[in-house]
């Protein structure tokens, strides 16, 4: 397992674990989130490409309400 | 049932490349419900709708997205930068929403002020030219000043949105008088965001010509959103009508509407 942070908490995650695995893990739907990986926006088809290292920052954003 | 706008002959509501039928534009923050929030979408008519840009809570369900209430073939969503304090930010933001996938507009807000919500406009002007170059349709939030319109115009917005108050505060139109002015001035449309607290506030809005308007609060916190936005519909249509129509001169004195022929001795 390593540590990355996601959504600004430290979360363990097994070892060279993808981004879409890292949603699947969390229950997440590809198709409603926006991902961030160090600062640079990953389009979904290359979610499955890019894997995790060790303190990887790792944002997920979606819409929710708002004026 | 025609509306009263359908009688009288106006010129098409386009932003960007997109032409509207309803100038009244929504947001989705705030309500009791998202049941409610989807009935007065409806009833308002609207077909731009805004939305923020959040974390997932990972906590809880992925139900919280927006997405599984509204219908982006639908509603155009209108990813806002709201909250957002410095240039850098709101283009961060901005980027993460198109990503979404379905348009290239954004609502950009750069916020000044905690307590005002005011924009800070140097930071808007900054995030205006990048995300222009990006491509983006950008509708910038403003305040009611000219000078920052007519720059923000310059540098690309696709509409300027002077605010009639302050955010969520329901005052009304404070200063018809700049937002007419900068109506009169710009070729881009003008759209009044923020502050309108209930139809009479939207219609006298509507009165001076501006193009739109775009409002939250005064949906999602009357006590009945659905009826009130219903109330806005209205509201919107007769003053855009009413503009159209051109309102007859202001006298200081009385003008007898009946004949002064005719009298009996």
């Amino acid at each position: 397992m390593i540590e990355v942070v996601v959504n600004g908490e430290r979360r363990a995650v097994p070892a060279e674990a993808t981004l879409l695995e890292l949603l699947t893990l969390l229950g997440l739907d590809p198709r409603v989130v926006v991902v961030e990986h160090n600062r640079k926006i990953v389009r979904r088809p290359e979610l499955s490409g890019q894997r995790l290292a060790p303190d990887d920052a790792i944002e997920l954003v979606h819409f929710v309400g708002g004026g | 049932m025609s509306t009263a706008v359908e009688l009288v002959k106006d010129t098409p509501f386009t932003i960007g490349t997109r032409t509207f039928q309803s100038r009244l534009m929504v947001g989705t923050g705030k309500y009791r419900s998202n049941e409610e929030m989807v009935r007065a979408i409806e009833a308002s008519g609207a077909e731009i709708v805004t939305v923020a840009v959040r974390r997932v809570d990972l906590d809880r369900s992925r139900d919280a997205s927006i997405l599984h209430h509204l219908d982006p073939k639908r509603y155009l969503l209108l990813a806002n930068t709201a909250g957002c304090y410095s240039a850098a930010d709101a283009i961060r933001y901005a980027r993460l929403a198109r990503e979404a996938g379905f348009n290239e507009f954004v609502k950009l807000e750069v916020i000044g002020d905690q307590e005002t919500l005011l924009p800070d406009v140097a930071g808007l002007l900054e995030a205006t030219a990048v995300l222009v170059r990006e491509g983006f349709t950008v509708l910038a939030y403003t305040n009611e000043d000219l000078i920052t319109a007519l720059r923000l115009e310059a540098a690309g917005a696709a509409a300027v949105m002077p605010l009639a108050s302050p955010i969520g505060s329901g005052l009304g139109l404070l200063n018809p008088f700049s937002v007419r002015t900068i109506k009169r001035r710009l070729k881009v449309p003008v759209v009044v965001d923020a502050g309108v607290g209930t139809a009479s506030d939207a219609c006298l809005t509507m009165e001076q010509g501006v193009d739109g308007i775009l409002m939250n609060t005064a949906l999602a916190a009357a006590q009945d959103p659905v009826t009130m936005a219903h109330a806005m519909r209205l509201a919107v249509d007769a003053g855009r009508a009413a503009f159209l129509a051109g309102r007859m001169p202001r006298r200081e004195v009385a003008m007898p509407s009946s004949p002064l022929e005719g009298m009996l001795d």
